[in-house]
């Protein structure tokens, strides 16, 4: 490997990292409660509200029908207002949250339909209040699964901040364009998709492991 | 003390609504462990919900030492409950937790001090002969062992009842015995009120002292267990009893028709039952010497207990002419027993 394309690929490697990470990060904030909130106020569950829940699965329904592209490009007055800016990687990371957190909000919403009601049920005999339910119950025994499921939901972001590129986010897709397509370089085309998989094994790998060692059933 | 007033229970389905309970009323003293038996479906799992209120009445009252649990707001609900234990049939335990953490679980609700929490764990485990499973996941444990995380756990806030739902159901029949002797040393160590939920009247005759048969939604008959299984009233009653004290007649009997009057070469068969101390009483002798003429055959015997109290059934064959067979039956109805005529069989008793 030449020293010129590692110069390109480090950097690009270091976008789509900075890009991803931080990204993930802000989405599972917003995404996990958002989950809880959609499983919590489901029929039958412990703070039961029809209307809420019908509407909030409306909006995270929505957005999750929209392409990411489009997406992308549809919200950059958004953008625009809360970063400054709508060309870069931190702009990037925009779309990137509001594509990730309803993503996240049904995933864990999956999870934790997993946890038998009896559990639940049997935290209300000894008194738990709904928010020690959520805290105590759903989350710890949904922990394994939600693990597994955000691990999806990074994958899938790798994806999206490769599509980022397109509005000059930078990073591995921005690359693969630029230099591998539009310069005509297989070579830097050819090690962009080399290192895109070596990541998304990676962060396979580790989400496997994770789950893994926090499931005890 | 549990009352139970006038409960009922309408669920909505898309077949209409459903009367799961209609109407049932039901005291539970305090230190009694109270056995709530029917089959499946009859609305059991409802009624104990409702006593802790995991299931709210449509109609009715629930007062528990004289409060009334509907009356209590959501956070004074919260509180009533610490004083309920309550154990499972699949148990409910945390898999994600320890068996400490488990057991420590109420009392972290309750933002107990970590130092207390220990002290109180460890002697709960050593009273459900768990201390040296502390460090174990739920998935490592039997299902007995997992039964006494469940009752360690419920009883972590020192509860003044425990409720029992379907709690052995899971369970083979000797882990079965060894939770309901756990669950009987505990009633008598601290006083607690136990009510418990089952289909198995094996349950009911091992540990419980009064019993209520629920059927279709509504309580068939109640009272205390040896008075429902010495004198089952109802069909289904008769039902469970036969389950664990049969009474089927045996083998020889079965093939043989039984008129249900005397005639020419026939013996009287009787069955007889005794209850506690008369059960020494020489009563067979007794009737023998009394009526020699008459030939006097035991055909079937047994003796059970049923809450330490021995009782005794006999099958017996009278044969001789008939006069002297209604003497005797006469003279057996004023000894201190139980009889009932079975009916008369063509063959030599």
């Amino acid at each position: 490997m030449s020293a010129s394309l590692l110069d390109l690929l480090l950097p690009a490697l270091g976008q789509t990292i900075y890009m991803v990470v931080v990204s993930m990060l802000v989405a599972t904030l917003i995404g996990v409660p958002l989950g809880v909130l959609l499983h919590t106020t489901g029929k039958g569950q412990i703070l039961e509200n029809a209307a809420l829940n019908k509407s909030v699965g409306a909006v995270v329904n929505a957005i999750r029908s929209i392409p990411f592209i489009i997406l992308m490009v549809a919200i950059i007055p958004l953008t625009r207002l809360l970063v400054g800016t709508a060309i870069g990687t931190t702009a990037a990371m925009v779309p990137l949250v509001i594509a990730a957190v309803p993503f996240i909000g049904r995933q864990v919403e999956t999870s934790l339909k997993e946890v038998p009601y009896g559990l639940v049920e049997a935290a209300e005999s000894m008194g738990a209040t709904p928010l020690q339910i959520i805290w105590h119950v759903l989350l710890p025994e949904s922990r394994a699964s939600i693990v597994a499921q955000l691990t999806t939901v990074i994958i899938s972001l790798v994806g999206e901040s490769a599509m980022a590129g397109a509005i000059g986010g930078g990073g591995l897709g921005d690359l693969a364009i630029r230099y591998g397509y539009q310069r005509f370089r297989p070579d830097v085309m050819l090690a962009t998709v080399v290192v895109l998989i070596v990541l998304v094994q990676l962060v396979q790998f580790a989400g496997n492991r994770l789950a893994k060692s926090l499931d005890k059933k | 003390m549990i009352q139970l007033s006038h409960i009922e229970k309408t669920y909505a389905s898309p077949a209409g609504p459903v009367h799961a309970l209609k109407g049932i009323d039901l005291t539970i003293d305090t230190g009694e462990i109270y056995g709530i038996i029917g089959l499946s479906g009859a609305g059991k799992s409802t009624l104990i919900r409702c006593i802790n209120l995991l299931e709210r009445p449509t109609a009715g009252q629930v007062l528990i030492d004289g409060q009334d649990m509907l009356a209590l707001s959501e956070k004074e609900l919260r509180e009533a409950r610490k004083d309920i234990g309550m154990i499972f049939q699949h148990f409910n335990l945390l898999s994600s937790a320890t068996v400490y953490d488990n057991v420590a679980f109420p009392l972290r609700l309750a933002g107990r001090k970590e130092a207390d929490i220990r002290a109180k764990v460890e002697s709960l485990l050593e009273l459900v002969g768990l201390a040296n499973k502390a460090q174990q996941y739920p998935s490592q444990l039997s299902g007995g062992q997992k039964q006494r995380v469940g009752i360690a756990r419920a009883l972590a806030s020192e509860p003044k009842i425990l409720l029992c739902d379907e709690a052995t159901s899971a369970l083979d029949p000797q882990t079965t015995k060894a939770i309901l002797e756990l669950i009987r040393d505990i009633n008598q160590k601290m006083h607690l009120t136990v009510v418990i939920i089952t289909h198995e009247m094996g349950v009911i005759k091992e540990i419980c002292n009064k019993v209520a048969v629920i059927a279709n939604g509504v309580i068939a008959e109640q009272g205390s267990v040896l008075d429902v299984f010495m004198h089952p009233q109802q069909d289904i009653t008769k039902e469970f009893v036969s389950v664990v004290l049969s009474n089927d007649l045996p083998a020889a009997f079965r093939q043989v028709e039984i008129l249900p009057e005397p005639a020419p070469d026939t013996s009287l068969l009787l069955r007889l039952t005794f209850i506690g101390e008369n059960a020494d009483e020489p009563v067979i002798a007794d009737t023998i010497k009394k009526f020699p003429e008459l030939a006097i055959s035991i055909l079937f015997g047994d003796v059970n207990e049923i809450q330490n109290v021995p009782f005794g059934r006999l099958i017996i064959g009278i044969s001789g002419e008939q006069a002297r067979i209604d003497e005797a039956l006469q003279y057996l109805g004023s000894r201190d027993l139980q009889k009932e005529v079975i009916g008369y069989v063509r063959q030599p008793a």
